[in-house]
């Protein structure tokens, strides 16, 4: 099914679907999953059945918006727009994917704050979204028409069963605009996807991503910490607390 | 058919900066006054509480302090030819709802135009002859001057607990202040606030390039403070989380710490959230307001008889309010004629980014939405226009106003937007790295107006507000004169990678960027009712019972941001209002 490439989140999402737990959902619970997204992953794994505070933790989380189609493509472009690296915690170890499940559950995914009326007519790119999606269903159906097109030209595979070199290479294709897709434009899929993934990656650890605010001690932000009174003139040595989150934790 | 509300003096629509202001000098006159606000009722407690204010997510993606377009938006076209396009998505500029308006989530920064930026058009005219100035260019002068507003911007500074350093007081140099400002009759409220390095450095290379850099003037307190009315204000804590946020820390001025805990007290108050204006109602010959219409909390119709009307819902706004009503004559831009719409205009605003190596500590996530340093020195009459071959100057800064990384986190020119690179060029840059900014004036053309658009329609069934603008020639060599300034300043500096976003000939106003919310003009103040919608009291000339509050008023924009001149002309027509026009009602100024 994959070939031998698979990254650690792969792995990682190919055991999951392997070993679905269908633990509580958190949106159903009504929890708010960040509270417990403490505990590794790993750690999970062996602490299983926990209740539903185990669920949050990184990748464990059972997609109530997503399908499990749309849910391992996610996985698998997450995983190519912020790679866990050298340089800091990857995207889906950070529970990016979600935050974008949850995401899209706000008035704010459903085009809540836009101006949607018609016509709809095109326009220069200066005047910005003309289209009639709202967001959640650009994201929809930009994975679906993603992965139609990955069937068309990979002999049946999806986005998700692709190497990553191949992941990349369609996401750049994406970016610029140049991948022909049907039903939508893939630059305008690729620009609300990174923008919603990068939102995941730095948000607020409550809003599902963000776990342990690794995002944040990776670029060495402070968080919510919102008072600098005493750093604003140091200038000769880094600022040194950890970052704080909404509710309180220290990082 | 309408509920009708027994008549009140008074009747103010929207509870923004200019709402705030001319309810507490009317009421101070002894009148019932109402305010009517769209939005809901906001103050430090609940709304702008710690730690739910600087949720990232909630302030910058959904926009939570911000209007929602949902409803109410514009549309936009370049030209006169093309069909206008709706603002469906916030970019360009933000306006505000709720008590406070875009007062409660500005950044604080504040100023007062410079003398010759109230005589423009007589300015360049002298200076250059009248040929310099574009035939389609239609600057005006403003038909006050810097001495008539002098006391208003004081006390409006005064009640903003602004901080920061005079540059001439009673006609004295001070040093350390702006030496090209125009002459004040006192030192600020309040010292102004520590230097973060960005606008440390700003000095340094300022001073070497010949400038002469001073403190931006900011209503970001910088100690404690109480304000003219007893409203107290703490210092600012630097939050980081300044613009598009309210105040968690009672220390950014704003409607709802600076005025209204003196007006909620007042029996001859009422403020009514949740209050849509639809329209201004006028009388049979459409001389006179009889009061306006609006939608109520549950959706009713109410009408609200008033003897005075004061559009205060923010320039856009209050020129869509006139349209909607038929106060005063359309501007036409084939004819020339007609006055409301007439001379949009905007801001010029241009970016360089700076970025250091790792022992740079830039530390971008502080911030204070107002502070930093400035310089004038490519300003009003420091420049010389023939030389740098356009109208119109502009103020190069250095201002943190706090950065987070969902707002965004500036990288080198040529860094991938995603993988293993844009994760190390972000790491990199976080903490090493801070912009200067170019703020621009914005000449006003023929061309650029506002209308009420013919296609698209708001929730209450209403045209639309149509914006016709574009970056014209003049902006564009504007703008890469000042950031090329800018961009010269910054290599002293020694960046380890700069980058700066000077307009390109022939581009086009673009609605997805972020260029201020300083929205001007559309009904502008004038000394002839034939090229203004308001005499020189914010008044209309049609209907002599509405005042027009607001950067409407502006004939065209200049370097600066706009609030501290919205402050003090609010003032000023409060004072016109007061003193003349409730001793006998009728035109301030004979057409
Ligand atoms: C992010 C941001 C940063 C800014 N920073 C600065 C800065 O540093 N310096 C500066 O000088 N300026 C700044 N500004 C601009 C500044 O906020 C405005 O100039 C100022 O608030 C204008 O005051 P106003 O009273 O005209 O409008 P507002 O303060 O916006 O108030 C208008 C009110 O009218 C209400 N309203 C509108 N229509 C209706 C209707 N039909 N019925 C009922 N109510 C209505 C609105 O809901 C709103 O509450 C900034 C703006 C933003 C958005
Ligand atoms: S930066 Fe200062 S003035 Fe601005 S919101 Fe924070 S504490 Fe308030």
């Amino acid at each position: 099914m994959f070939d031998d490439d698979t990254s650690a989140a792969r792995r990682d999402f190919l055991r999951k679907s392997l070993t679905l737990i269908p633990v509580v959902t958190l949106a159903s619970a009504g929890f708010p999953s960040g509270a417990f997204a403490q505990t590794p992953a790993s750690d999970v794994q062996q602490s299983l059945p926990a209740g539903p505070g185990a669920a949050a933790a990184a990748g464990d989380y059972t997609p109530t918006f997503f399908t499990p189609q749309e849910w391992a493509f996610l996985i698998a472009a997450c995983d190519r727009l912020i790679p866990s690296d050298h340089v800091g915690p990857g995207a889906v170890e950070l529970g990016v994917p979600e935050f974008l499940d949850r995401h899209m559950q706000t008035p704010y995914a459903n085009g809540g704050i836009w101006y949607m009326q018609g016509p709809f007519l095109e326009a220069a790119p200066e005047f910005g979204y003309q289209g009639r999606l709202n967001l959640r269903e650009t994201l929809r159906v930009g994975i679906k028409a993603m992965d139609a097109h990955c069937k068309k030209t990979y002999d049946g595979k999806v986005f998700a069963e692709l190497s990553s070199a191949q992941q990349e290479d369609l996401l750049k294709a994406a970016e610029s605009g140049k991948l022909a897709l049907e039903d939508i434009a893939s630059k305008l899929f690729f620009s609300n996807l990174l923008n919603e993934v990068r939102n995941g990656y730095f948000a607020d650890p409550s809003h599902g991503g963000n776990k342990n605010m690794g995002a944040w001690k990776m670029i060495g932000y402070p968080g919510m910490r919102a008072d600098y009174t005493d750093w604003i003139t140091v200038r000769d040595k880094p600022y040194p607390l950890a970052p704080v989150d909404l509710s309180g934790r220290r990082g | 058919m309408a509920n009708v509300k027994p008549k009140v003096d008074a009747v103010i629509v929207g509870m923004g900066w200019t709402g705030a202001i001319m309810a507490k000098e009317l009421t101070d006159a002894g009148l019932n006054v109402v305010v009517l606000e769209r939005g809901a009722d906001r103050d430090t407690q609940p709304d702008f509480a710690y730690p739910k204010v600087v949720d990232e997510l909630e302030g910058s993606v959904h926009r939570r302090y911000l209007q929602s377009l949902a409803q109410e938006t514009v549309t936009v076209r370049h030209n006169l030819t093309s069909t206008a396009v709706p603002y469906r998505q916030m970019g360009s500029f933000k306006p505000g709802t709720g008590v406070g308006g875009a007062g409660s989530h500005w950044s604080g920064c504040h100023f007062r135009a410079l003398p010759e930026d109230f005589k423009l058009r007589t300015n360049v005219e002298q200076r250059y002859g009248a040929s310099f100035i574009p035939s389609d260019m239609s600057i005006q002068d403003f038909p006050v001057s810097y001495e008539d507003l002098e006391p208003h911007f004081d006390h409006f500074e005064y009640v903003c607990g602004t901080s920061g350093k005079a540059g001439i007081i009673s006609g004295v140099k001070q040093p350390g202040g702006n030496p090209f400002e125009g002459s004040r009759s006192r030192e600020f409220p309040l010292g102004p606030n520590p230097n973060y390095l960005g606008a440390e450095m700003f000095y340094g290379a300022a001073r070497e390039m010949g400038w002469d850099p001073y403190p931006i003037p900011a209503s970001n307190a910088s100690a404690p403070y109480v304000n003219p009315y007893g409203c107290q204000m703490g210092p600012c804590n630097a939050c980081g989380f300044c613009s598009d946020y309210g105040c968690l820390n009672y220390s950014k001025a704003s409607p709802n710490i600076s005025i209204l805990p003196v007006l909620r007290q007042r029996k001859n108050f009422e403020l009514r959230t949740h209050a849509q204006v639809l329209k201004v109602n006028l009388d049979s010959d459409g001389k006179k307001a009889t009061g306006v219409t609006y939608l109520d909390a549950q959706g009713r119709e109410v009408e609200q008889q008033a003897d005075l009307v004061l559009l205060c819902a923010f320039s856009l706004y209050n020129v869509h309010l006139m349209l909607l009503s038929g106060i005063g004559k359309p501007y036409d831009p084939q004819t020339g004629e007609g006055t409301v719409g007439r001379n949009y205009s905007y801001q010029n605003l241009n970016r360089v980014v700076l970025f250091f190596n790792k022992e740079v500590q830039a530390n971008q996530f502080i911030g204070i939405g107002g502070a930093g340093t400035t310089m004038d020195n490519l300003n009003g009459n420091q420049l010389d226009n023939a030389k740098a071959g356009f109208v119109g100057g502009g103020i190069i800064w250095a201002r943190q106003p706090g950065g987070g990384p969902v707002r965004g986190i500036n990288v080198p020119p040529g860094t991938p937007n995603w993988g293993t690179a844009w994760k190390q060029a972000a790491s990199d840059a976080f903490r090493h790295s801070f912009y200067f900014e170019v703020q621009g004036a914005c000449m006003s053309y023929k061309q650029h107006y506002l209308s009420l658009d013919p296609t698209y329609k708001d929730g209450f069934g209403r045209p639309l507000l149509r914006i016709n603008f574009d970056w014209h020639d003049n902006e564009i060599k504007a703008s890469q004169f000042l950031v090329g300034k800018a961009l010269e300043m910054s290599k002293i500096l020694n960046p380890v990678a700069l980058a700066g976003d000077a307009k390109k000939p022939g581009e086009h106003y673009n609605i997805t960027k972020y260029q201020s919310t300083h929205t001007c003009g559309g009904a502008i103040m004038g000394s002839d009712p034939k090229t203004s919608a308001l005499n020189r009291y914010l008044q209309s000339w049609d209907v002599h019972n509405v005042f027009a509050i607001g950067a409407n008023a502006f004939p065209q924009n200049n370097g600066y941001n706009p609030t501290g001149m919205v402050g003090a002309l609010a003032y000023w027509s409060a004072k016109a209002i007061r003193e003349q026009y409730l001793k006998n009602p009728g035109p301030l100024v004979q057409a």
